[in-house]
């Protein structure tokens, strides 16, 4: 085990860096913002590899933890660790911002220092998220990250920003105000403590759990996003920048999807099991009504985060059904869906720089101008539909086949999107890719440079790697995911 | 230990030609796309052909190339499964994939994306060798859609033109159904077998061949056979990627792709991928009679339906597609009949004689400057000697004249069929014995129209012009790719590398069928592979006892019902379209319901159009406009804000700046509080 700090390291690099990247002041100093804000992101990358690389994964527990006294009067920790639930989640963050500062490299032109600090904070706070093992601790980084990512939303954003930033803001400050109360219930149920792993062997009564479990359920479902409170997320992605997309959809939807694993299941186990049909409904109401939704979208944007939305209801389906092939199939599904859904949005920024048009009508026979664009363009596509060999279908395959298990019908529910999730991105990518050049903007256009060939090769290989060889991904997994199941399967009710 | 290294690199040599011609496209010269991607496949030929000596010297092999993933108590592994019926697929595989490789270089010569095409045409190649060596049902499922993908991106490889993109997303879509199936099969076996991997699956399959589900919690009428359910879930992939009735409606328009990938793709190799993983899972099928039932009478209204709609069409392409779709159901019907080393041998014999129908017919195209119409066409048998003589040979073998290849192959499904009693079989022996006929006289009516009577071609009559032509690639108008003959221009025949194939294509259509028949059906060829319950379905067992040889066989043949079906098949449709053209036409008016009915393909396209696709995006439109945009943010979102605002603006009213009026207020509500609290006391 390492003797530094590597946790906080991943936490307060991106964290300082960004606060650096502030100091450089106005636009003119733009490459050196840009540089600096490289670096703190290419660091706090570095870090995150010996958490991999030095992960043991025949520990199930917590690991590179770190413990000191924060706020004493309230026992209130600086408590930070990773397992193999939350690893691979703060290697993902990490690489996304590298991703993340690239993808506006010569996008953005106005408040350049502020948009990438902006980026380097909260890359910092989510890792502070996937670390924390204080509640406190977790509920600051949780709703600080709420702020960088609504500036971003409402600085950077397109012309309706305003709304949806608000809309965003708003649905997920509800949310986590009913989160709260759930962690101060604990807090005093517990006599007295902040400690996650406390509260996962605090014994509580069904009625108890099942509020506590209502509470958390609102809070990252709303993160997630699930249905029904998923309609900030399409007005959020049309409206933020490139970059802001690619965050939201890579990393910030996960963090909902890590609470239920965190929270809810240890937690509350009891009343996991009592509303899991709940959720499996609410999930496949998402995979299914979400993916016809997604059919007729005519802005691209708006089709892809629907996507979304059904793509994680393939994660909360997952963690319900309580077994191993669920719950890691689901995670898998997280770590793909960064890699696609960021290819995704990137893909559709690339051309929205070109056209300034996000709309499918405005296309038509973009490959006869971008060929190399539009190759890894239908990798990213196949990858969204599921294809084999891609990381898309290791998630959706493990969660399907689990659910076979569980239930026929439910299995037969979810295996539908293999074909309304064909549909609406092959749909989308002939429109917009295939055919005739359809008009001047579309003439005009020019292949992607080599700044944009350099992030879709490397997420290109991220997306085949983890099709070809998942192995690596899961294997981490494997100890804390039995743990989990473990613990979930011993009532809580005494 | 060596073999081993030659099995991973039969595959992997047709990937790294794919990967030279595909990620350097741009780059690199034509001979370079077509050499590193011929000598790929022609390695993975070569070592095929070792590979099969060895397993005749009885060396199978099942083993692991790496763990592909592992999750709770499953293993999911990557690796080979090396037996005859390996070892079969891969033969004709390579060597079908070699000719088209082969042929490619004539027929693509003018086209701008020639390197591309190498590399789609290779890495198809490896994801079929990946597919047929596969020992597990992921693998399997890995292959299956790969080459789907190569397939969509094939179809689509003229990506202007309107009818090829719809066609490619039609295709990929349709596959999808089937896939839907396939994969719940898998679950299925995944979740009773607790593996993937085939041996293990197959030795346990007989214990819980009487094991049941229940469907639908609690109801005695849902409880159905675990056999009969993962075995139809199974049979629903196949359906899709062999096109069998109802999910067919993707491979005749799947001829918009070039004609290569027409021969090798939906011909010879990928579309029989169903058959093929049928006859892999034989000991999982033979456990549930419903489930044969299911796919006998699936194949039986594929092989004649789809025959008849071969009849009407004018395009060349369309009627070797629908021939295709007919012979499937063949293959499909055999399975039904458990007779699954007969599906295999007419799968083997099918893919070389329609290979060659196929690439005969590109020659052609290319021989009338792409003009596709038979209608146009006649006479040619002076103009392209080779292309006319293969063709010949191709259209004898597919319609089952005895002793060339098609003929044994069809003829033992007919006879297996006739002695299988599974409920469903009389159907299908009337259809197969019915479809001899049809077979027959659609084959020979394109090969009297294209080949003989009238010279109809070089006719400046732009109406001839049928629809594929009408949109061009702004590169591909520089040299008139899709052009007719102009008036008084002659057709030719095409140069060596177009022509060889034929030939070398030509062989095997003849001979193998006599060759293989005797080993490959009735002797130990596929014993330990293909398993069947000689007490439930024992038709394969009668079949044998008939059997003494292939030229008894053919001999035999002359005398019996089918050769005079095909015999019939072949006069009269020269009879009708070299004597007398006007019966047909007439025929075409005194019947035109039925004539309208083939003409739409029986409506499937349209049904589809409006139930499927319109279906969808209504269903889209209506969740989306009424529940995300009216009801959640409407009613939920906005209207909570909508809310908060209207009670503001409600209590804001008492907010009035009087005095007067507060101290109104405070009286009231006094006067209240105390008419409470006297009441309580």
């Amino acid at each position: 085990m390492s003797t530094y700090p590597l946790l906080s390291l991943a936490i307060w690099i991106p964290i300082f860096a960004g606060l650096l990247v502030l100091t450089t002041g106005g636009d003119r100093n733009a490459p050196l913002a840009r540089m600096l804000a490289l670096a703190g992101a290419v660091a706090g990358f570095l870090v995150t590899i010996p958490l991999w690389t030095g992960f043991d994964v025949a520990n199930g527990g917590m690991q590179f933890v770190e413990l000191s006294s924060w706020i004493p009067r309230f026992n209130i920790n600086y408590h930070l660790g990773v397992d193999g639930i939350s690893m691979l989640f703060v290697v993902l963050n990490a690489f996304v911002t590298i991703i993340v500062v690239a993808a506006g490299w010569e996008v953005i032109q106005n408040k350049i220092a502020q948009y990438n600090a902006a980026f380097l904070i909260m890359s910092g706070l989510m890792n502070g998220i996937f670390t924390s093992l204080d509640g406190v601790l977790f509920y600051v980084f949780f709703e600080a990250s709420l702020i960088p990512l609504y500036l971003i939303i409402g600085v950077w954003g397109g012309p309706n920003r305003v709304y949806a930033a608000f809309k965003f803001f708003l649905y997920t400050l509800f949310g986590s105000l009913l989160f709260l109360l759930a962690l101060m219930y604990l807090f005093i149920q517990s006599g007295g403590s902040f400690s996650i792993l406390d509260w996962h062997k605090l014994p509580i009564a069904l009625g108890a759990q099942t509020w506590l479990f209502l509470a958390f359920l609102i809070a990252f479902a709303v993160k997630v996003p699930m249905w029904p409170v998923h309609t900030w997320l399409p007005d959020a992605h049309v409206e933020a920048p490139t970059g802001g997309s690619i965050v939201l959809a890579a990393i910030a939807l996960k963090l909902g999807a890590y609470g239920f694993l965190r929270f809810s299941l240890p937690i509350a186990p009891d009343a996991s099991h009592e509303l899991s049909s709940f959720v499996i409904a609410l999930s496949l109401i998402a995979i299914v009504y979400i993916g016809f939704v997604a059919l007729v979208q005519e802005d691209m944007k708006k089709l892809v985060a629907y996507s979304s939305i059904a793509h994680m209801g393939f994660v909360t389906l997952g963690f319900f059904m309580f077994s191993a092939m669920g719950i890691e199939g689901a995670l898998v599904q997280m770590v793909s869906h960064g890699f696609v859904s960021g290819a995704m949005f990137f893909c559709i920024g690339v051309m929205y720089d070109r056209v300034h048009s996000r709309q499918i009508a405005d296309y038509g026979g973009v490959v006869n101008r971008m060929p190399k664009f539009a190759a890894l363009f239908m990798l990213f596509s196949m990858a969204n539909a599921g294809l084999p060999a891609t990381s898309g279908f290791v998630g959706e395959f493990m969660v399907i086949l689990g659910a076979v298990k569980f239930n026929f019908w439910v299995a037969f529910a979810a295996a539908s999107s293999m074909v309304v999730g064909a549909a609406y991105t092959l749909w989308m990518y002939k429109r917009v890719i295939f055919g005739d050049v359809a008009n001047h903007h579309v003439d005009e256009l020019s292949d992607i440079n080599l700044r944009e060939f350099a992030i879709l090769g490397v997420l290109a290989i991220a997306t085949l790697w983890m099709g070809l060889y998942p192995q690596p991904f899961t294997e981490v997994m494997h100890a804390s995911v039995n743990d989990l199941l473990r613990h979930v399967a011993i009532s809580k009710i005494q | 230990m060596e073999m081993q290294k030659l099995y991973l690199l039969v595959p992997m040599a047709p990937l790294v030609g794919a990967m030279i011609a595909g990620l350097f496209c741009r780059v690199i010269p034509r001979w370079v796309a077509h050499t590193a991607t011929i000598a790929g496949v022609a390695i993975a030929f070569v070592v095929s052909v070792l590979i099969f000596m060895d397993v005749q010297a009885g060396h199978t092999f099942n083993g692991t190339v790496y763990t592909w993933l592992t999750s709770g108590d499953y293993r999911f592994e990557v690796g080979f499964l090396i037996d005859t019926l390996t070892t079969t697929m891969m033969l004709v595989v390579t060597f079908v994939s070699l000719m088209v490789h082969i042929y490619t270089i004539g027929y693509m010569q003018e086209d701008p994306g020639y390197n591309r095409f190498f590399s789609y045409i290779s890495l198809f190649t490896f994801s079929m060798l990946m597919l047929v060596m596969s020992n597990n049902f992921m693998q399997l499922f890995f292959g299956w859609e790969a080459v789907g993908l190569v397939s969509y991106l094939l179809i689509g490889f003229w990506y202007t033109r309107p009818t090829a993109i719809f066609a490619n997303m039609k295709a990929f879509l349709v596959n999808r159904v089937g896939d839907f199936g396939f994969i719940l099969g898998i679950g299925l076996v995944l979740t009773h077998f607790g593996t993937l991997d085939y041996a293990t699956v197959f030795a346990k399959a007989p214990e819980l061949a009487d094991t049941t589900i229940n469907l639908f919690a609690g109801r005695d009428w849902a409880t159905v056979s675990l056999m009969t359910v993962t075995c139809i879930c199974l049979f629903i992939g196949a359906m899709g990627k062999s096109a069998q009735v109802p999910l067919h409606v993707w491979l005749p328009d799947s001829m918009e792709g070039p004609t290569p990938i027409s021969a090798l793709i939906h011909a010879a190799t990928m579309v029989t991928a169903g058959i093929f993983m049928v006859s892999r899972m034989s000991p999982l099928f033979e456990l549930s009679t419903a489930a044969l039932s299911f796919v006998i009478v699936i194949g039986a209204i594929t092989a004649l339906f789809m025959g008849f709609l071969g009849i009407i069409q004018n395009d060349i392409k369309r009627v070797v597609a629908y021939s295709t779709l007919s012979q499937l159901g063949y293959m499909t019907v055999a399975l039904g009949a458990s007779a699954y080393s007969v599906a295999i041998f007419h799968l083997m014999t099918h893919a070389f004689f329609k290979a060659l129908l196929f690439l005969a017919a590109g020659s052609v195209i290319i021989g009338m400057h792409h003009d596709q119409d038979i209608r146009n066409m006649g006479g040619l048998r002076k103009y392209m000697p080779i292309t006319w003589i293969t063709s010949l040979i191709g259209s004898l073998a597919l319609i089952g004249t005895p002793f060339l290849s098609g003929f044994y192959s069809k003829d033992s499904i007919i006879e297996a069929v006739a002695l299988s009693h599974i409920p469903g079989a009389g159907f299908a022996y009337f259809c197969v014995l019915a479809g001899v006929f049809v077979t027959a006289f659609y084959s020979f009516r394109m090969y009297f129209l294209v080949f003989h009577g009238e010279e109809r071609f070089g006719k400046a009559d732009d109406a001839h012009h049928h629809e594929h032509e009408g949109d061009h690639d702004d590169e591909e108008v520089a040299h008139d790719h899709h052009h007719g003959l102009a008036p008084g221009q002659k057709p030719h025949e095409t140069p060596w590398v177009v022509w060889l194939p034929l030939v070398l294509l030509a062989i095997p259509s003849v001979a193998i069928g006599f060759i293989a028949i005797g080993p490959m059906v009735f002797g130990d060829y596929f014993k330990g592979v293909i398993f069947i319950d000689h007490a439930a379905h024992p038709a394969m067992q009668h079949l044998a006892e008939h059997f003494h040889g292939a030229s008894a066989m053919g001999v035999h043949a002359l005398t019996t019902l089918p050769f005079f079906l095909a015999l019939a098949g072949v006069v009269l449709s020269w009879f009708f379209y070299m004597k007398r053209p006007d019966i047909p036409a007439a025929i075409q008016r005194r019947f035109s319901a039925i004539h309208t009915l083939f003409e739409n393909k029986y409506y499937f396209d349209k049904f589809n159009e409006a139930i499927f696709a319109g279906g969808a995006r209504l269903l889209g439109k209506s969740l989306w406009r009424g529940g995300d945009v009216a009801v959640i943010d409407g009613l939920m979102v906005n209207g909570s804000a909508k809310l908060v605002g209207w009670i503001s603006s409600v209590t804001r009213l008492f907010q009035t700046g009087y005095v007067y009026h507060y101290a109104f207020t405070m009286i009231i509500g006094i006067f209240v509080l105390m008419t409470l609290w006297i009441n309580r006391a």
